[in-house]
């Protein structure tokens, strides 16, 4: 099988999705002629022309409800956010007409539209460009939240969410798109709503998305020689929908439950997580449920701090056995 | 009076003998469809005053934010509209339902909150609906629904679909960022949108002087290189009709954005429950009302054409009223949403289990 990048699996998933549907429109701030600022896009203005790859102006408020509104009308944009913190200033667009207009009309109308881009922090770029905000758009009913963390998952997920007739919010990593991993060359989808078990254990079930779950991986594999602890690690690959059956069967398999994620702890994907597990699950919880989020500040700059401001695999690492004592 | 941008891309020139009855569009008008603008432009009050009474009754919630005293610019404006066309506006949309052949049934429904309305009694008075007639809304968010507006000229020119969207806002929604970013991708792109600035004076209860820097509104479509007129006598469909379709012209021929200003009136608050004496008199009112009231003007214009008699008026207002009245019927014998009704019509694919792909939950109670 193909070893290819993030990056790589995600420009697949919009190539594929281009040549099969001719209203799928890709818009952005330097998605064509600059081949995208994180190269996701590249080599796609060059194959599809200006008509369905499209630069827009720095304007996200306008193109973001533009492409809402084309959406309305049958198109299937997808739509890239250069950052994903930058969807505050297009907040009205995404969180009244998007998530509320097919609600408004009874059901009249639909928004298959995709918004897509990285949200991370980690990358020395300071409180506005480091913003995680899964929890922010996954309060809304009528959008969905997506978020890869290979470059298997980043394509058959994509793929999912542009032919999806709701509102998808996907939430890639600039860290994560040049890592590498097998993706097949024949066609296939990530249903949205599809946790994966990503390393399976009986003692501790650290569950997470995004890069966390990458952080995870190496804390399992650090329990494992220290301690020999037999960590099950679970990708929650997607927040709304949220694949509850596989997160909770995990729970009652290992009675000890370890959330990670890289955004602030408060109202957050992993509060959120812990108050359904405690409602579904409490009796087979043998000891509190703990976090690994990020320290409660906006990002720093300072590039050592930011690293330790965010989950490290040593941090979940003793999360992990604070969970165990 | 109609300005000329200062770009090159010039508006029509200037013509001090202007008569709107004589425009091409307004010229070859027959007798039946000026009774249809009369009698649409009726229906609208008549249907509004119906409103204003269930809600001074208790029976609407929220906000009512009536059109009366503008009429003439909905049904001017979508008479002009061919079978390509499109329209969105925002809260105060009762007028452009109407215009554009929604029922007053479905309409009445939606303000009690019914299921029978529009939206299921989901989106209520500021947010009707109906793509069947290329009605897109319906938004509450002032200037929030011009971007959107803007997206369907955009998929319209997509698709190779020789339309055009007859964007609306109010006079208060030119100061939203939003509403500059879409004339801004509309220039840059040349989408077939015709923006529609209904000014009726009052952005809620703050004068235009006393919110818009600048002389006219629509005047600043000239910093992003678009055409631009104002229609003085928005109270005059045939002066509306002639300027909006030349501007849906310019949409269908050159696909060219354009932004229309029509001055106009509003006769109740921003919304009837908020009180108007603190930024008008009441003369203010009057006097517009005596002088300027749009359907009032084409009536008599109709009678001393003798297009309109004082019978067929007659039979024309008794019909509305009771039409109107019907619906008010109509609505409060209507059934509640019921509690199951609140989470659906929230994503697509929970409406339409047999397409569902995605796995998992998508609610959370």
């Amino acid at each position: 099988m193909p070893v290819i990048t993030y990056r790589e699996a995600l420009r697949h998933a919009m190539d594929e999705e281009l040549n099969r549907d001719p209203n799928v429109v890709i818009m952005g701030e330097e998605v064509g002629q600059f081949h995208g600022a994180y190269k996701v896009t590249e080599g796609l203005l060059a194959k599809y022309g200006p008509k369905r790859i499209v630069d827009t102006p720095i304007s996200e408020a306008g193109f973001l409800g533009m492409g809402i509104g084309s959406a309305m009308l049958g198109l299937r944009p997808v739509m890239e956010l250069m950052f994903f913190s930058f969807y505050s200033v297009a907040f009205d667009q995404i969180f009244n007409n998007a998530a509320n207009i097919r609600y408004m009309s009874g059901g009249l109308i639909n928004c298959p539209i995709v918004i897509r881009g990285p949200a991370n922090g980690g990358t020395n770029v300071g409180a506005t460009h480091s913003h995680t905000p899964e929890s922010i758009a996954a309060y809304h009913p009528g959008i969905k939240v997506v978020v890869p963390s290979t470059p298997y998952d980043a394509k058959g997920l994509l793929k999912s969410a542009i032919r999806d007739n709701d509102p998808v919010m996907f939430m890639e990593n600039t860290i994560l798109y040049g890592e590498m991993g097998e993706v097949p060359t024949e066609e296939y989808l990530v249903p949205l709503g599809s946790a994966k078990v990503m390393r399976e254990g009986k003692d501790i079930s650290i569950i997470g998305h995004g890069r966390a779950i990458q952080m995870a991986l190496k804390s399992a594999d650090m329990l494992k020689e220290k301690h020999n602890i037999n960590a099950e690690v679970v990708d929650l690959r997607s927040i709304r929908p949220l694949d509850e059956a596989t997160i909770l069967a995990s729970v009652k398999k290992t009675n000890r439950v370890l959330l990670v994620e890289e955004a602030k702890p408060f109202c957050s994907v992993s509060a959120m997580l812990a108050c359904i597990i405690q409602e579904k699950a409490f009796d087979y919880l043998d000891a509190p449920i703990r976090r690994v989020t990020s320290m409660d500040a906006p990002a720093i700059y300072s590039p050592p701090l930011e690293k330790e401001q965010l989950p490290t695999p040593q941090k979940i690492f003793d999360a992990a056995l604070a969970v165990l004592k | 009076m109609i300005k000329k941008t200062p770009s090159s891309r010039k508006t029509e020139v200037t013509d001090s003998g202007y008569d709107a009855r004589q425009a091409p569009v307004n010229a070859k008008l027959g007798r039946d469809e000026k009774i249809e603008f009369f009698r649409d432009m009726l229906r609208i009050r008549r249907f509004e005053e119906r409103c204003l009474r269930s809600y001074q009754g208790g029976k609407i919630g929220g906000f009512l934010h009536l059109y009366i005293g503008q009429e003439s610019v909905a049904v001017g404006c979508v008479s002009v509209m061919g079978g390509d066309d499109h329209i969105i506006t925002a809260y105060r949309d009762h007028g452009h339902g109407l215009a554009v052949g929604m029922g007053m049934n479905e309409m009445m429904a939606e303000n009690y909150g019914k299921y029978t309305g529009c939206s299921k009694g989901k989106g209520g008075s500021m947010h009707y609906f109906d793509p069947s007639r290329h009605y897109w809304g319906g938004h509450g968010i002032v200037g929030g629904q011009v971007p959107l507006g803007t997206g369907i000229a955009y998929a319209l020119k997509y698709k190779g679909i020789k339309g055009a969207c007859l964007t609306f806002m109010g006079d208060g929604a030119v100061n939203q960022g939003a509403v500059h970013e879409s004339y801004n991708l509309a220039a840059l792109w040349d989408l077939p949108v015709v923006y529609i600035i209904e000014n009726n004076g009052y952005s809620m209860g703050t004068s235009q002087e006393r919110s818009s820097a600048g002389e006219s509104l629509a005047g600043r479509a000239a910093g992003y290189g678009m055409n631009w007129s104002i229609v003085e006598n928005g109270h005059d469909v045939y002066e509306v009709r002639d300027k909006v379709s030349k501007a849906l012209k310019l949409a269908h021929d050159q696909c060219k954005p354009s932004v229309l200003e029509i001055r106009t009136y509003r006769y109740r608050g921003h919304s009837v429950a908020d009180p108007d004496s603190t930024y008008r008199d009441k003369s203010e009112i009057e006097e517009y009302k005596s002088t300027k009231d749009p359907i009032m003007l084409y009536q008599n214009a109709l009678v001393a054409e003798g297009v309109l008699t004082d019978e067929i008026i007659k039979k024309i207002d008794d019909s509305a009223r009771a039409e109107a009245e019907t619906s008010a019927q109509f609505a409060e014998q209507s059934p509640y949403p019921t509690l199951e009704d609140i989470k659906k019509d929230v994503y697509w694919e929970v409406d339409n289990p047999q397409d569902k792909k995605s796995v998992g939950n998508l609610f959370f109670d």
